[in-house]
């Protein structure tokens, strides 16, 4: 096929295919929108502030996970293991505070540790799932499973199950603290989605990451360190998780390892999906996972809103996720 | 005549793939099928077992005319195919194999003890005792292939069609699979064996059809057909002759060797290679399909192990675990398969190009895009890449503008050695004569190319001297001034003792 036969064909595409393009490259913003303006007509009290921040923090722990599911999924993986990493990060942290690691001399300083420990054991942890795709060979969705299963367990048994419940205003402000009006989780969203997207633009890492997901083969005759991009990719959405996991806690001002990050995993797939990242690998659109996260809240939002119960948000939600799915096959289609 | 094939004819989105071929096996006859890559054999198989349709052309088999329209209906009538990769459920046990989707039946249930007593008869006829409650994963290769054949036979199969069946075998596993098909030819039965090489061929085989371009190109007993006239008739000649831009090796001898292999080895696939390549030379590696050129390229470049033997990079041993410790000492791999192992398709121009650059392209990892576009730009226009931009997603490209992207990949790393594994494949004739002589450009500024090819004229137009491989043994290496298409014949059907 010469360049000029493709422009040819280009120009003969049916309506219909052509209707599944455009709808695979923006129905998810065109979803958004709608969504938007549906609610400006009919739910009350939309327009203000209070809605704008409630809807960001809520989304803002879904998209960090899902930001690193992103980069998992590029490279043709896929990271069951995110939400009981969660539960391992936000157990970890109030231990550290209150003092049941190690005796807490000065507070600042707990309370940096409280930061940095979950989140280094949880990247350390995603370094685990790494080796066992890479250096064992076995499919991600099985090696992920592993921690999926005993993440929970760990974090359960490091808390000896009980609820930990605290009031640290340091710690918690990644939380409840505004800097110019604005949640710092939604900054730090914002800040953590920009750097990936960055990331996977410009730098020899986001390339490599997408030519290991678009052809594994052919990356390693190029010279693509292929076990290290995934080493890291698995690190990165460990760590994001583990921040994730600080949130939750943060905002509930408990750490029940029971419930944190509970079906966050499902969650953040979802996202990425309907934000058109293939799960096939060889694509990372953290712009699409963003916007994808945003629609699955505002629908929840709005059935919530109009008085839709939260299980038959359930139901819109996985409607959604097949629809996505469907336009995305079509538009793929030669 | 058991099966008549006449006049078969195919195209896939307009391109041709088989152009009036035609197959005659007679009844306990074995035919070997050959053919280069590319030659049809494949589709002309598909188009009898219902696999594909053909577009024209008459099957008649057992005496009727037929037309399967699924490999299940030419199944029900007689025919199997074994496959490379055999098709047997791994995990299932050798009678559950033997007996899949036809198991005995009482009272609707499957006969166990049945199924078991008639796999060992069958397999007994073929001298195979084995545990038959075991799943088929536990055994080797061949006995794999001995499960595939039986359940043909209990199929009564009256033509068994074997895709490469040796390709993974050893040699004492090829002798029994031999006796296990001359066990067939006994019992009446019929065998199509597809297959590259020479000396099995003429072991076992009664007959031979050879295909090349599509066609049936001709056909004989095989005690008849000389090697030379097979090695001739499989490659023949192709219409358009390229300009002559080799260099007698001879004008090079003094030029410092950038690679020489010694002895290597690796598998059953790779059994002794030794080739140089000189700076600025193009040396041709030749041989047969099967032939082992591919897997020593892979050797070379550290995407497989070496085992045996030595491989000399500037004079110094090397032996690379990964592509990158090779494409760190300056060596390029231009693979065989582009779409498997070259392109990332989804990928553009752009990134495609400098894949192999990236790191060097990049300060503290961030990639440097003004360099980057300066260079794809600079390379888009030295090989003459047609596409409406560098953001084009490299699958939208021809055959022969994707092999060029794929030389500028390496091209702009600057390699000191490039290999080049069927760099014309799948491209048409203008494209070919361009990629050639844009090798001999590189050559003349001092580049060392190793490029392996199937096609003879390409070889003789620019190679500088050729080393010939056959059945993963080097035979002959031969000058520019010895270098002919009867010499090329000579040493491809050589026989190696």
């Amino acid at each position: 096929m010469t360049t000029i036969e493709t422009q040819a064909t280009a120009g003969t595409v049916p309506s219909g295919k052509r209707f599944f393009t455009l709808a695979g490259r923006y129905g998810t913003v065109a979803a958004f929108l709608a969504l938007i303006l549906f609610n400006v007509l009919f739910t009350p009290n939309f327009l203000s502030l209070q809605t704008l921040n409630v809807n960001l923090t809520q989304v803002a722990t879904i998209v960090i996970v899902a930001t690193g599911m992103t980069l998992v999924i590029a490279t043709g993986g896929i990271d069951l293991s995110v939400g009981s990493l969660m539960a391992i990060g936000g157990a970890l942290a109030p231990m550290i505070f209150m003092g049941a690691l190690f005796p807490v001399s000065s507070m600042p300083v707990a309370v940096a540790l409280a930061f940095i420990l979950p989140v280094i054991a949880t990247a350390l942890l995603g370094l685990f799932n790494g080796l066992l795709v890479t250096r064992f060979a076995i499919q991600p969705i099985i090696a992920t499973l592993v921690l999926f299963i005993a993440g929970r367990g760990i974090a359960q048994v490091m808390t000896n199950g009980n609820l930990q419940v605290f009031r640290n205003e340091g710690f918690q402000f990644i939380a409840l603290g505004r800097i110019a009006g604005i949640p710092a989780q939604v900054i730090l969203m914002i800040v953590i989605a920009a750097i990936a997207w960055a990331a996977v633009r410009h730098t020899v890492f986001g390339r490599q990451v997408i030519a290991v997901g678009g052809n594994e083969k052919a990356a390693r005759l190029t010279g693509i360190p292929v076990h290290r991009v995934k080493l890291l990719v698995y690190m990165i959405s460990g760590a994001l998780a583990g921040v994730a996991g600080l949130i939750v806690v943060a905002r509930n001002s408990a750490s029940d390892a029971n419930l944190v990050g509970l079906g966050m995993e499902l969650d953040a797939i979802a996202a990425v999906a309907v934000g058109g990242t293939l799960l096939t690998g060889g694509r990372a659109n953290i712009m699409g996972t963003l916007i994808g996260a945003l629609v699955i809240q505002l629908v929840r939002y709005t059935l919530l809103a109009n008085g839709v119960p939260d299980a038959a948000a359930l139901i819109v939600k996985a409607a959604l996720i097949l629809l996505a799915v469907f336009i995305q096959q079509r538009a793929g289609k030669p | 005549m058991l099966l008549s094939m006449h006049g078969i004819c195919k195209s896939f989105n307009g391109i041709p793939a088989l152009r009036s071929a035609s197959l005659e096996v007679g009844e306990a006859e074995v035919m070997a099928l050959v053919g280069q890559n590319g030659a049809g054999k494949s589709t002309l198989i598909k188009i009898l077992t219902g696999a594909y349709r053909r577009d024209e052309g008459s099957i008649a088999f057992a005496g009727e005319d037929v037309s399967f329209n699924m490999p299940a209906e030419s199944q029900a009538r007689g025919i199997a195919t074994i496959y490379q990769e055999i098709n047997l459920a791994p995990q299932r046990s050798v009678a559950e194999n033997i007996y899949l989707s036809r198991e005995p039946r009482r009272f609707g249930l499957i006969d166990r003890r049945a199924m078991r007593e008639g796999a060992v008869a069958v397999l007994r006829t073929f001298n195979l005792e084995i545990d038959v409650d075991q799943p088929v994963a536990h055994f080797s290769a061949a006995t794999r292939q001995m499960v595939a054949i039986a359940r043909a036979v209990t199929q009564k199969a009256r033509l068994v069609i074997m895709d490469e069946p040796t390709s993974s075998l050893d040699e004492r596993e090829v002798a029994i699979l031999f006796e296990t098909i001359r066990t067939l030819k006994r019992g009446g039965v019929s065998v199509v064996f597809i297959g590259h090489r020479l000396d099995e061929l003429y072991r076992i085989c009664d007959s031979v059809t050879i295909m090349r371009d599509g066609k049936t190109v001709a056909t004989g007993a095989m005690a008849e057909m000389p090697k030379l006239a097979l090695v001739r008739h499989m490659l023949g000649k192709e219409l358009a002759a390229f300009e002559a831009i080799a260099k007698d090796a001879d004008e090079g001898a003094q030029r410092p060797v950038r690679l020489s292999v010694e002895n290597a080895g690796a598998g059953v696939r790779v059994r002794n290679v030794s080739l140089t390549v000189r700076e600025g030379e193009i040396s041709g590696l030749a041989g047969l399909l099967g032939s082992g050129r591919t897997e020593t390229a892979n050797l070379i470049f550290g995407a497989d192990r070496l085992e045996r033997g030595e491989i000399r990079y500037k004079g110094q041993a090397r032996s690379y675990r990964q592509p990158a410790e090779a494409i760190a000492d300056g060596i390029g791999l231009v693979s065989e398969d582009r779409k498997v192992d070259g392109i990332i398709p989804d990928m553009s121009i752009r990134e495609n190009m400098t894949l192999a650059l990236l790191p060097k392209l990049a300060r503290s990892g961030i990639v440097d895009r003004a360099r980057q576009d300066e260079i794809v730009a600079s390379y888009i226009a030295a090989l003459g890449i047609k596409c409406t931009s560098p953001d084009q997603p490299i699958k939208e490209l021809s055959g022969g503008n994707q092999q060029k992207v794929l030389l500028g990949r390496w091209l702009c790393t600057d390699p000191k050695l490039l290999i080049v594994d069927e760099p014309t494949r799948g491209i048409d004739i203008g494209a070919k004569a361009e990629i050639l002589r844009l090798l001999r450009r590189l050559a003349d500024e001092g580049l060392g190319v190793l490029m392996i090819s199937s096609e003879l004229e390409e070889l003789l137009a620019a190679a500088d001297r050729v080393t010939v491989l056959s059945d993963g043994t080097s035979v002959a290496v031969l000058p520019r001034r010895e270098l002919s298409e009867a010499a090329l014949f000579a040493a491809m059907a050589h026989q190696v003792e």
